[in-house]
């Protein structure tokens, strides 16, 4: 497509000083985007949006914030009870919090599906783990401000776990605290970091674009565009889409911001933190939830651990696990070498995908309960699992899996295929 | 999806209809999202004005029975310093007679109070913000028995008002009434 | 389809079973005027329990996050406000000769806590700590409904295998079945103003909306512009939505 000319002559000025107009122009008007992308494609600008929400809630809420021990519990119900709108501003930034991970999952779920961590995408894939591991680190310091029970023990509980690294763990648990116990250096120090993160977030994601628009979306069928007629201009295409997806998106939240905004929280973060009680249940918030029945399966009697007892404590075999289980999806391209892409050719991968799926939902329910019979072998089983389908299953699969046949285009979906398999018709393409 | 009959009728017809119809919607649907655009910003704008915590201490309310005649006293207003004086009937009479005289700022002293025997004003230098001395007994008041400002000697008389020195206008008068006999409400 | 529901089946099933099972009996669910899309506070119930809160609970357990000044906005006058502020003194100083003295209460003031510190309110209370209650109706899983099942759960005669710890009440909703506050309501414990007849239960209920709007005063405005949001994103996602059409009608997808 041809560069357009600028009429306007501000414009034009500006351009050619520098070139954001005609940088829009490229990225938006021109930049070719598969003309079959689905629904599930949206939830990309969708984590965007959300982000920049929560820069605009959080920068707010940190003109009325205290962070400081004895303030903090009050500064925030001051936000609550007295800024204008400070409760409004608070319960978005909160049901933010989850809206961002809710979308991120569905995101990551689908790059899982169709593939799209596979070549030429692998960067691209792998700048979203680190994304994902900074969201989560900003999502633990936030919770720590409003200094209720639960920041407090959850900070406690975490940053404890530190103390598993061999002979350095003590210290680096001392130099993380600043002190000899979560107390208000932490809490002074979570406030800098968590303002900090999601500008560091921001200029991941510029990458991630970048990285990104190199070879363009991948899409549902999982083949490569092969020319013009398989792809359509971002804009106006992708951008009305993207803003209905958006309106749909901000019903829901909607719902959860003005008519149950405590309903993914925990009461216990309603009382002020004491670092002399300790709640019954200590529970991080729904996201991290996976995560953490991860950690707690690894227990000096597990199955699990049994096989690594010799090498390290059930304390460090647990911290290890919880961050391998996302340190292995920066791997996933090398582990699924499948040259077929798209769930929708690949059956076998399919049903495993969706055991998978079904896995972390059970993760997800084995951290909240607690760390009792039935939900501990539960949890070893499930933790064995998440691993087993990446380090054996996808391996398997993509050497053994006998793939059904790709079309041949996107704008053609042919019968017959014309890749490597002929013969029996696939089934007529379904609507992406 | 459109079927073809209707995609070919919009054609003949020339692009007019079917165009003109899309920008309406396109256009009122930039309308109604510029409109919610505009209800969102609205609360993180308003936040920054003073809270409701902030507003409750905007008004002071001063119990005057204990404040003798010729006896001044400072009491803190929106977090600034008040000078409230219970003068004497010699005291109001002077400031009157003053009037006319050579007022850097000119104002009848009638006009900067609501009863004239309670002088209530903004204890803060008009010239740079300074608080200037003389509430206290053995404090400076200055040439005309007011209050004089340290930092660069400017003169306050019995009213409030600048006499001498580099203050452009007298000491501000808050709004300020007396909601019971012996009670001052300021602000 | 299928898949979808069965993942959300199970995101509810995690999110609602986020606590512990064992010793909990889960409170009844009761009809509140403030509960559901339109839900405002019952204006009478809120005067009773403020009149509840004040002679019942005020004498072990404070408000602070309360100021007097927010009972104008569920109907008290300022001259009724001035006077229930002013009932309490407040510590303030130093004056100027650097002394502590106390005055009373302003409408600007928060509730006046009955104690000035933890220890003292230990102290008077058999080493137990009344907490503060300002937002008790959200730091309880159950809420309102918990609240209100806990004052109305006092049994005078515990379950026959139940040991009573000393100086400890049988209550059938508060984990574990032994709370160290005495039933603070009895029949007629407190005379109400609008001649309303002060059963247990009536008490329990209005002191329970009192406290629902402590910990959220912003209830009603939350729901009135809750609604109108809503309403408008339908409006305005309906309208995204035919765009959409509109725009994607001549591409085969």
């Amino acid at each position: 497509m041809a560069t357009p000319t600028f009429q306007n002559p501000i414009v034009k000025w500006i351009d050619h000083r520098l070139p954001v107009f005609t940088f829009m122009q490229h990225e938006l008007h021109e930049y070719p985007t598969p003309k079959n992308l689905s629904y599930w494609w949206n939830f990309g600008s969708l984590a965007g949006i959300v982000l920049v929400l929560m820069i605009a809630t959080g920068i707010v809420l940190a003109m009325h914030y205290t962070p400081h021990v004895n303030y903090a519990f009050d500064s925030v119900e001051r936000i609550m009870r007295d800024v204008n709108y400070g409760w409004l501003i608070r319960y978005m930034h909160m049901n933010g919090a989850s809206a961002f991970f809710i979308v991120v999952f569905i995101h990551i779920f689908r790059g899982m599906y169709y593939g799209s961590y596979k070549s030429p995408r692998e960067l691209l894939w792998m700048l979203g783990v680190v994304i994902l591991l900074c969201m989560m680190a900003t999502a633990f310091m936030g919770y720590v401000l409003p200094w209720g029970q639960m920041s407090f023990w959850g900070a406690t509980v975490i940053t404890n776990l530190f103390s598993a690294i061999p002979i350095i763990g003590d210290s680096i648990v001392t130099w993380l605290w600043g002190g000899f116990s979560v107390d208000n250096p932490t809490l002074n120090r979570f406030f800098s970091l968590h303002y900090l993160m999601p500008f560091v977030i921001v200029g991941i994601v510029v990458v991630h674009i970048l990285a990104l628009h190199q070879h363009g979306s991948s899409n549902p069928l999982g083949i490569d565009t092969k020319g013009p007629q398989d792809s359509i201009p971002f804009h106006p295409y992708y951008t009305v889409k993207d803003l209905f997806g958006l309106g749909v998106f901000l019903i829901f939240y909607a719902g959860f911001v003005f008519f149950a905004p405590n309903f993914l929280g925990h009461p216990d973060n309603y009382i002020q933190a004491n670092p002399l009680a300790t709640p019954p249940h200590i529970v991080p918030e729904w996201y991290f939830l996976p995560f953490y029945a991860i950690l707690r399966s690894f227990t000096a009697d597990a199955l699990i651990y049994l096989p690594i007892s010799w090498l390290m404590s059930a304390k460090l075999a647990g911290v290890l696990a919880m961050f391998g289980s996302i340190a292995v999806l920066f791997v996933l391209p090398w582990l699924d070498f499948s040259k077929v892409r798209s769930a929708k050719f690949r059956p076998l991968y399919m049903w495993f995908f969706w055991l998978f799926v079904i896995d972390c939902f059970i993760l997800g329910l084995c951290g909240a309960k607690p760390a009792e019979e039935p939900w501990t072998w539960i949890s070893q089983a499930a933790t064995a699992y998440y691993f087993a389908h990446f380090l054996v299953i996808i391996p398997l699969l993509a050497k053994f899996e006998k793939t059904r046949p790709v079309p041949a285009s996107i704008n053609e979906p042919v019968l017959g295929g014309g890749d490597s398999t002929t013969g029996a018709a696939t089934k007529p393409m379904e609507k992406a | 999806m459109a079927s073809s009959a209707d995609t070919a009728a919009t054609d003949s017809q020339g692009q007019g209809d079917g165009e003109s119809r899309r920008d309406f919607l396109m256009l009122a649907t930039g309308a109604v999202g510029a409109v919610g655009l505009g209800a969102v910003a609205w609360p993180f704008i308003d936040q920054m004005n003073p809270a409701a915590d902030t507003l409750a201490v905007s008004t002071t309310e001063v119990n005057l029975e204990p404040i003798e005649p010729g006896q001044r006293i400072l009491v803190k207003w929106q977090g600034k310093p008040v000078f409230i004086m219970h003068r004497t009937k010699e005291q109001i009479e002077k400031m009157k007679a003053e009037d006319g005289g050579n007022l850097p700022d000119p104002q009848k002293d009638g006009d900067r109070t609501v009863k004239p025997e309670w002088l209530v004003v903004v204890g803060v230098c008009t010239h740079l913000g300074c608080i200037p001395t003389g509430t206290k007994q053995g404090e400076v008041r200055g040439e005309f028995d007011g209050w004089f400002c340290p930092c660069h000697g400017s003169h306050y008389d019995l009213s409030g008002r600048i006499r001498k020195g580099p203050a452009p206008t007298n000491l501000p008068v808050p709004q300020h009434a007396f909601p019971e006999e012996n009670t001052l409400k300021i602000g | 389809m299928k898949k979808l529901l069965l993942s959300a089946a199970l995101v509810f099933a995690t999110a609602t079973g986020a606590q512990a099972a064992g010793d909990v009996v889960a409170p009844p669910a009761e009809q509140w005027a403030h509960q559901g899309l339109f839900g405002t506070y019952d204006r009478g119930a809120l005067r009773r329990g403020l009149q509840v809160y004040r002679e019942a609970c005020a004498a072990c357990h404070s408000l602070r996050l309360v100021a007097y000044r927010n009972l104008m906005e569920i109907g008290f006058t300022e001259a009724e406000v001035k006077e229930i502020a002013a009932e309490k003194e407040v510590r303030d100083g130093p004056n100027d000769e650097g002394e502590m003295f106390t005055r009373p209460a302003r409408p600007s003031d928060k509730f006046v806590s009955p104690f000035p510190n933890p220890q003292a309110a230990r102290a008077s209370n058999n080493g137990a700590l009344p907490p503060d209650l300002s937002l008790m109706v959200k730091a309880r899983v159950g809420g309102a409904d918990y609240l209100y099942a806990l004052l109305t759960g006092y049994r005078e005669t515990p379950p026959k295998d139940v040991k009573m710890a000393e100086g400890m009440a049988y209550n059938v909703y508060f984990p574990g079945h032994q709370i160290a506050m005495p039933a603070p309501l009895s029949e007629d414990g407190v005379e109400y103003a609008d001649k309303t007849k002060a059963t247990v239960a009536q008490m329990a209920r209005d002191v329970t909306t009192f406290l629902t709007w402590a910990a959220e005063p912003e209830l009603e405005d939350r729901k009135r512009i809750g609604i109108k949001a809503i309403l408008f994103l339908i409006v305005l996602t309906g309208m995204l939505y035919a765009v959409k059409r509109k725009v994607w009608k001549d591409i085969k997808h």
